[in-house]
């Protein structure tokens, strides 16, 4: 683990693009995420999964510096995202880019506007230049031919794909994804999963995953960050994963129905909740 | 009992003052926020131009022909009433002033507020629901200063322009109905209507109170949009708020307004 105290920790930590130390997090009294460590190399593939409402999402927003640390660090990039400013945190997302849920297209915009909004808000490039750049960008995800559809005359994968070439606009540094393949057939999943991979690798950027689809993720993540219940319970490369013998990790990745996460929530005995009296 | 009743009648009284002006504070503080991050809009103001379309342009037909319903009804009314006292030659001094100085901004404002306001608070609401705003956020670009302030800008622009219009079309709708249908003669109402209307204290002063209107509609809608829970309920009940707390707003600064410009403002 990285010294917290130490000054020269973004020299030291050069090779690791994100580093989470310790970090706590909740809404109100609600502790979210409690005592959370991770860091992720420059380069790699890192999927967070974890069951739904486990606090996956919220990790994301914190390092994208949505969301403020209320404990611990968030390193991204060299710099700490406690206490920033939000023109030096404008700065640092300038290098970054991140794919939504179902993919947050502006929706009064054409899929050549949305991919090439970045482009025209933060560069001065001139528009023919910005024009070969879009269409490159859409080339890459197979959807040059959609260039003048509005996001409403998308499918749900395609859209997906036209988010994937919208937040790869600008060459980042690091790619957030949200749930990248959430309500996707398998093709489009399949799809969807070979290009966050490929892209990754061709713009030598780093991603960071979050999902609760496992067979997908493991195919092309380089390491996974299993959360339950606001806590890392555990840590290891699509191999180590799969043949881990922790219950929890077991049961999520062969998705069983019971085990460590009970299928029933937590409730009276049946027969209380029906008014019947107990044997 | 009955005392510990009354005070929670009394609490909730206060409950729900103190939540109004809790409300009003926040939308001008959010109304401060959107002027300080408006220097995109006049550096790009093809982004305002575009919001100018969608606000106004897009009102028109409501406006213009509820303009000119309206300048009927006066021309009926108000032959009706004056030919009482044989001056129903000086209808059209009565159709454009109600119009000029109360009924083009405050009827304007009123369809503005429900055809475009409500307009702006469900697509910025709808935009944060799907997680638009957000996605912006990421790209580094302000929403306050890429979505809001052209919509704000877009609304305080056309709100004057609206009200002029509407102002326009119900003299035409008075004529209509006053000499062309009723026969009363068309030099007497044109000519008693530009003796009487007075450009400072009629014209500019209902132009005044039209910006006043399209101010504070605009800031209600898009603060209303930006602040609704990213839920369909969430959307619906903003769009509501919009329309009915920028009703009340121009009900109430219209009297404001209407007391300051007779009474003279010093």
């Amino acid at each position: 683990m990285p010294d917290l105290g130490s000054r020269h920790l973004s020299v030291v930590s050069v090779t690791n693009l994100v580093e989470i130390t310790e970090l706590n997090f909740g809404y109100g009294s609600r502790l979210v995420l409690k005592g959370i460590n991770l860091t992720v190399r420059k380069g790699s593939l890192v999927a967070i999964m974890g069951l739904s409402g486990c606090g996956k999402t919220t990790l994301l927003r914190l390092i994208g510096g949505q969301l403020q640390a209320h404990e611990g660090s968030v390193m991204v990039a060299g710099q700490y995202l406690n206490n920033m400013s939000q023109s030096d945190l404008y700065a640092l997302r300038r290098r970054l880019g991140m794919m939504f849920q179902f993919g947050a297209l502006f929706t009064d915009l054409s899929v050549y506007d949305n991919v090439a909004f970045q482009m025209h808000e933060h560069t001065s490039l001139s528009e023919s230049v910005i024009r070969d750049l879009t269409l490159m960008k859409l080339n890459a995800v197979g959807l040059r031919g959609v260039q003048s559809l509005m996001p409403s005359e998308l499918s749900g994968g395609m859209a997906r794909r036209v988010a994937l070439a919208r937040a790869t606009a600008l060459d980042p540094e690091l790619i957030l994804y949200d749930e990248p393949f959430a309500g996707l057939d398998p093709i489009s999943l399949g799809v969807i999963g070979q290009l966050i991979r490929r892209l990754n690798d061709a713009l030598g950027a780093t991603s960071i995953l979050v999902t609760h689809d496992v067979q997908e993720s493991l195919k092309i993540v380089d390491y996974v960050y299993f959360v339950s219940e606001g806590v890392i319970v555990a840590q290891g490369t699509p191999e180590q994963i799969r043949a881990s013998t922790l219950p929890f990790v077991h049961q999520f990745i062969w998705g069983e129905a019971d085990g460590p996460m009970p299928f029933h929530y937590p409730a009276k005995t049946m027969a209380n909740d029906l008014g019947l009296r107990e044997a | 009992m009955v005392l510990e009743s009354t005070l929670r009648n009394i609490r909730l009284v206060g409950d729900g003052t103190l939540k109004i002006v809790e409300r009003i504070g926040a939308t001008v503080v959010f109304l401060g926020l959107t002027l300080t991050q408006s220097a995109t809009s006049f550096r790009r103001f093809d982004l305002v131009i575009r919001e100018i379309f969608y606000a106004g342009v897009q009102s028109l037909i409501i406006i213009l022909v509820s303009g000119l319903f309206v300048g009927m009804v006066l021309g009926l009314q108000g032959h009706e009433t004056l030919q009482n006292y044989g001056s129903e030659q000086s209808v059209g001094v009565l159709v454009a002033l109600s119009l000029v100085r109360e009924l083009g901004p405050v009827v304007a404002a009123l369809l503005f507020a429900s055809r475009a306001g409500s307009a702006i608070t469900a697509e910025i609401g709808l935009m944060k629901a799907t997680e638009q705003l957000s996605a912006m956020e990421m790209m580094a670009i302000n929403p306050m200063a890429r979505v809001v302030a052209p919509r704000f800008w877009g609304g305080v622009i056309s709100m004057p322009l609206l009200a002029m219009l509407f102002s326009a079309m119900g003299i035409i709708g008075g004529f209509l109905v006053a000499v062309v249908l009723i026969g009363v003669d068309d030099g007497a109402f044109w000519s008693q209507m530009q003796a009487a209307v007075d450009f400072r204290h009629d014209i500019a002063n209902g132009i005044i109170k039209s910006l006043v209107f399209g101010i504070a509609v605009s800031a209600i809608a898009t603060f209303e949009g930006y602040e609704a829970s990213p839920t369909a309920e969430g959307v619906s009940g903003a769009t509501t708020r919009t329309v009915v707390s920028s009703s009340l707003a121009i009900l109430a600064l219209d009297l404001v307004l209407t007391a300051f410009m007779l009474k003279g403002w010093s």
